[in-house]
């Protein structure tokens, strides 16, 4: 469970570019529950994620995860409950390191990382099966370098490597948004998929209101740093995709 | 023949140098110019202690710690004060350069009549050999240290650190304390160096240290050179490799010494076979567009 109480981020405070971008913000995302957040650029949706990851810290206000208080924790810290998926398909994943070195870290996002080595044939072979549940081929070539795969791979992978130590928490910051249609469908696939088999709290942004849609348990659309509006299971599905174009119009 | 052995061993002595440099540069992606300081303080603390009796072996774990204390130092302005890499690498040299001089007490110590690393041992009865067996047995095992540590849980998230730094915070790691264990071992390999070159030329010389980092630099690049050249991804080929690319290094300088080239312009030629090195790859690139 994600709790957010009276967030408030201010960016370059006292100077001439000051910029508000949460604004006495408050939400309470329950456990198992699939949020998709949409809204305008600078809207806040990027900067709410970052918050709740710990990547930045508020200016004030509260963060809470099954209430354990993380407000001035930092983004290592919190690795303990939370996986991310970023926009960038190179920022998730260390492209001169194997695949193999890459889920290695992965597992152990929760637990120290040890001197001594962890890569044993056990391990290998937990990962090709891994691996070869996406259907893509790929499982053969765990020693190569992470660079050498598609984005469209890189991000699959990525969000096979949020589950691979316990993930309470999955944030995905579009991580379609520099895919082409077909590959961004397939990794839209594999993160729902995820979200249900593990029973993720997930906080997806997206400026894809089709997959907003589609995907997720819940809706949530921001402006200027605000909630604007906030619908339910049953509203997110009586929901039509026309209602929601016409929000942006 | 004695000539390019020199060259070797003074390639071997320096590799482990070159260790450290492709840690801070390669693996840390953070340009490092502590070394002329570290690499001059582990000369300075092997004359001392040796001119004062120690065992030569007893030295190594001082050295290190000394090293290791130099790069945490640059690591911590760079991480906490958040100062650029290069400008707290200079910081820290610069003010180590004072603080070897007062450990020193004079310019140069010459280390005649004490018992080094290469004297414990007499293993051929021509002592050149034998020297270049202690140097070779001495880095093989420090470099299968490095090889191990990079292998570890550990060691992938220090590569992952310079690589992906978002993702390797994301993944529970404090970027922050990585590099500052990063640099501490990179300077501590460093000085190991120091401390290999004091003991073959039987001399530290306060100003031994300027301009290292630019051997240290053009033999990883050598070696990186032939690592991306040979398509070598197991990490201890790579190490093994920028080992050669140091000795390679030496024996470049060592043949335009031989043709006749003025001693006096050794760094000039250092500069330059460097700025070639790093040149070449580019200047074929830019004739194919």
């Amino acid at each position: 469970m994600i709790e957010l109480k009276n967030i408030h981020k201010v960016f370059n405070k006292g100077e001439a570019n000051e910029v508000t971008a949460l604004h006495d913000l408050s939400l309470t995302i329950q456990k198992g529950e699939f949020a998709v957040v949409i809204g305008s650029n600078g809207s806040g949706k990027t900067t709410l994620l970052n918050i709740i990851s710990g990547a930045e810290l508020c200016s004030s206000g509260q963060v809470l995860i099954n209430t354990t208080d993380v407000t001035r924790y930092r983004e290592y810290r919190r690795s303990k409950w939370i996986a991310r998926v970023f926009q960038n398909p190179l920022s998730g994943t260390a492209p001169n390191l194997s695949i193999l070195d890459n889920f290695r870290l992965a597992a152990l996002r929760t637990t120290s990382k040890k001197l001594s080595i962890g890569i044993n044939d056990t391990f290998k072979k937990q990962v090709r099966e891994k691996i070869a549940s996406l259907g893509m081929g790929l499982e053969n070539k765990i020693e190569q370098p992470m660079g050498t795969l598609s984005g469209g791979q890189r991000q699959a992978l990525t969000l096979l490597m949020s589950v691979m130590d316990n993930t309470e928490i999955l944030l995905l910051d579009e991580p379609t948004a520099a895919l082409d249609p077909k590959s961004s469908a397939v990794v839209m696939q594999i993160a729902d998929t995820l979200v249900k088999q593990y029973n993720l709290t997930a906080v997806l942004i997206t400026h894809n209101l089709k997959d907003a849609h589609q995907y997720g348990t819940r809706l949530i659309q921001m402006g200027e740093g605000k909630i604007t509006r906030d619908l339910n299971t049953t509203e997110k599905t009586k929901l039509q995709l026309p209602e929601m174009f016409a929000w942006f119009a | 023949m004695e000539f390019y052995i020199t060259a070797i061993m003074l390639g071997l002595c320096l590799s482990s140098m070159s260790l450290g440099i492709f840690i801070s540069m390669k693996i840390f992606n953070i340009p490092d110019i502590t070394t002329d300081g570290s690499y001059t303080l582990g000369a300075v603390l092997t004359a001392i202690l040796l001119t004062a009796h120690w065992p030569a072996f007893a030295i190594i774990p001082l050295v290190m710690a000394a090293g290791a204390v130099a790069g945490s130092l640059t690591a911590l302005i760079h991480t906490r004060l958040k100062i650029d890499a290069l400008l707290a690498g200079i910081l820290v040299m610069t003010g180590l350069y004072s603080i070897n001089l007062i450990v020193l007490g004079r310019s140069n110590v010459p280390l005649i009549n004490v018992s080094t690393i290469f004297s414990y041992f007499h293993l051929f009865t021509n002592q050149t050999y034998s020297d270049a067996l202690v140097a070779i047995l001495f880095i093989a095992l420090i470099a299968s240290l490095v090889t191990y540590l990079l292998k570890t849980d550990f060691g992938i998230a220090m590569r992952a650190t310079g690589d992906s730094p978002s993702m390797t915070r994301s993944l529970g790691v404090n970027t922050n304390t990585m590099k500052i264990i990063g640099l501490a071992i990179a300077n501590s390999l460093t000085a190991l160096s120091g401390y290999l070159v004091a003991q073959y030329q039987n001399f530290t010389d306060i100003n031994m240290g300027i301009g290292i980092v630019i051997t240290g630099l053009g033999s990883v690049l050598i070696g990186d050179a032939l690592i991306s050249w040979l398509k070598i991804r197991t990490i201890g080929w790579q190490l093994l490799v920028i080992l050669c690319g140091s000795v390679i290094f030496q024996l470049v300088l060592a043949v335009t010494l031989s043709v006749g080239v003025d001693p006096n312009l050794l760094k000039l030629v250092t500069a330059i076979f460097v700025l070639l090195i790093v040149s070449i790859p580019r200047l074929k690139l830019n004739l194919r567009q």
